[in-house]
């Protein structure tokens, strides 16, 4: 049987009757753990990723490799999160290898991203330099396949 | 040209599918939900297509031998022992065939004389009565019953040997009702054969579907192996229905001859098929995990809403089918899935589309996704709600 947090990370859409049937729970139990989670900031939230691509609104994301000086005390931490206060930061992780973080951004235009890294990013006390990555096509994302899949023609099936 | 003289009486005799129609009708439907269709909704895993392309790359593309690759055979024998305990020789034991169908058709198109009855116990999937009727055979259904869990007595099986009886088709783990025959339950049926000279064919397409224990094969059982041919195949096991492959294992005196018929027939099973088999069969078994606990939840989710919603619902130990009992709505099974399609756009299949015994009864699927079980359940509700 699956446990909670590996269905709703599948699916965070299913219903605490859904839950309780597939992780075997009751559903009273499924309601208190998922609380828990929420509470203890397991779960950290509930998103729909979305295909910007298919719709009107323009969209852009960008990865940036960033380094930076880590400071005495706490590292890389506080550069970290001067980086992640602003909303234009979707994702930013801690990297082993040739640079320390990897920032990811998303925008409306490529100016908005262009501008957000030369204006606020490299500027930042301890950043010592940016190199910009655009994403130029999402093929994959969190398992989920952006389409251009074709459909097979159903057949009928006897059974 | 006067066809209708032209194709043979048996033909003719052949009912339409009770099941069709619920296609046809949801297929102009906006907004329609099917727990009808009988068939994984998971792709073939990846590793297993991608063999399949790379043999296509390599240009393997001609006929395999007649029984099929012996990598794949020798791999399907490794198989039955380590799923099931079975012992099959590579070489003469074992027929590769188009989808478990075609294993079902020549056994039965081996062994039938005019006359000879074949034992079906019901509600059981749809082929099997037809196919002995084409044969010149006559079928002979036993009713299995919700308080026997749907599976077959000794008692009921006695009750329906004559002196004709050629063959016994053992339809476990069930479609439609979901019921396994356990060890204890072939020892009984085990016991009323021995000695005699009824063949065992045993349909175990849905072996590795169970849920809660292992699928025990009637072939493992003492003194049956000689009098059982196992049939078996890859498309629910691992989601390949559209590859059409299937097998069929047994005493090599009727294997050998099923491959007589096969190669005239058929030829050989689909090769690009065969080489993506193998890989199912050598590194498959985390697949197979991964779908059956995935079809485990959604199976309780159904079962737990058919009886919140008051319907009798015996709980399915195999394949993928939910048989809710819907005699308290005082509607036939034809009545019940034709109102609930027009009212909900919801199609499920009366249960007497799969013979005697399926009356009262309807199948629903759960290789569905959670988002259309839960909405069934819903439109269910509101459709049981306009009954009262």
């Amino acid at each position: 049987m699956k446990q909670l947090l590996q269905l709703l990370e599948d699916d965070a859409t299913l219903t605490t009757a859904q839950l309780a049937a597939l992780s075997g729970m009751s559903e009273e139990e499924a309601k208190t753990a998922v609380a828990r989670y929420e509470k203890d900031k397991i779960i950290l939230g509930y998103k729909a990723i979305v295909d910007w691509d298919r719709t009107e609104r323009e969209a852009v994301t960008a990865l940036i490799e960033v380094q930076v000086t880590p400071q005495r005390g706490n590292g890389f931490d506080r550069v970290a999160e001067r980086i992640y206060q602003y909303d234009e930061v979707e994702s930013v992780y801690l990297m082993s290898g040739a640079f320390d973080l990897t920032v990811i951004i998303s925008g409306r235009t490529l100016k908005e991203v262009a501008t957000f890294v030369s204006q606020k990013l490299s500027t930042l006390e301890g950043v010592t330099s940016t190199a910009t990555h655009f994403i130029l096509k999402k093929y994959k994302e969190k398992h989920l396949i952006f389409p251009a899949r074709e459909e097979q023609e159903e057949r009928f099936v006897l059974e | 040209m006067n066809y209708d003289q032209l194709l043979c009486g048996r033909v003719k005799a052949i009912p339409p599918s009770g099941i069709r129609k619920y296609f046809d009708l949801l297929q102009g439907m906006e907004g329609g939900i099917s727990l009808g269709i009988g068939e994984p909704d998971f792709q073939t895993p990846w590793h297993i297509r991608d063999a399949g392309i790379y043999s296509l790359e390599k240009g393997f593309t001609k006929y395999t031998p007649n029984a099929g690759l012996s990598d794949l055979r020798r791999a399907v024998s490794a198989y039955l022992r380590r799923r099931f305990g079975l012992e099959y020789a590579p070489i003469g034991q074992i027929l590769l065939t188009v989808g478990g169908s075609e294993g079902l058709d020549l056994t039965l198109r081996c062994i039938i004389e005019p006359g000879d009855e074949v034992i079906i116990p019901t509600p059981s999937f749809v082929c099997y009565g037809p196919l002995t009727s084409m044969y010149h055979g006559t079928p002979v259904y036993v009713e299995t019953r919700a308080e026997n869990e749907f599976r077959l007595t000794a008692g009921e099986l006695r009750a329906a040997i004559t002196p004709r009886t050629k063959a016994l088709v053992l339809p476990f783990p069930c479609n439609p009702t979901g019921g396994i025959m356990g060890r204890e339950d072939l020892e009984a049926i085990a016991e009323v054969l021995r000695g005699t000279n009824i063949l065992v064919i045993s349909d175990e397409i849905y072996a590795e579907l169970t849920y809660g224990q292992r699928h025990v094969s009637i072939a493992s059982i003492p003194g049956m192996y000689e009098r059982t041919v196992v049939v078996n195949g890859f498309s629910k096991a691992y989601s390949m229905t559209g590859w059409r492959l299937g097998y069929v294992c047994g005493p090599k005196e009727l294997i050998g001859a099923m491959t007589k018929l096969h190669q005239y027939g058929i030829m050989s099973a689909p090769t690009t098929s065969q080489y993506a088999a193998i890989e199912a069969m050598n590194n498959g078994d985390g697949d197979i995990e991964a779908m059956r606990e995935e079809y485990d939840g959604r199976r309780r989710f159904l079962v737990d809403g058919f009886r919140s919603l008051g319907l009798d619902c015996f709980e399915p130990r195999g394949a993928f089918y939910t048989f809710p009992c819907i005699r308290s709505t005082g509607l036939t099974s034809v009545e019940f899935c034709d109102r609930f399609l027009a009212a909900e756009k919801v199609a499920v299949i009366p249960g007497s589309a799969f013979g005697p015994g399926g009356e009262g009864f309807v199948r629903a699927c759960y290789a569905a996704s959670m988002k259309d079980l839960d909405e069934a359940l819903r439109r269910l509700e509101r459709f049981l709600n306009t009954l009262k």
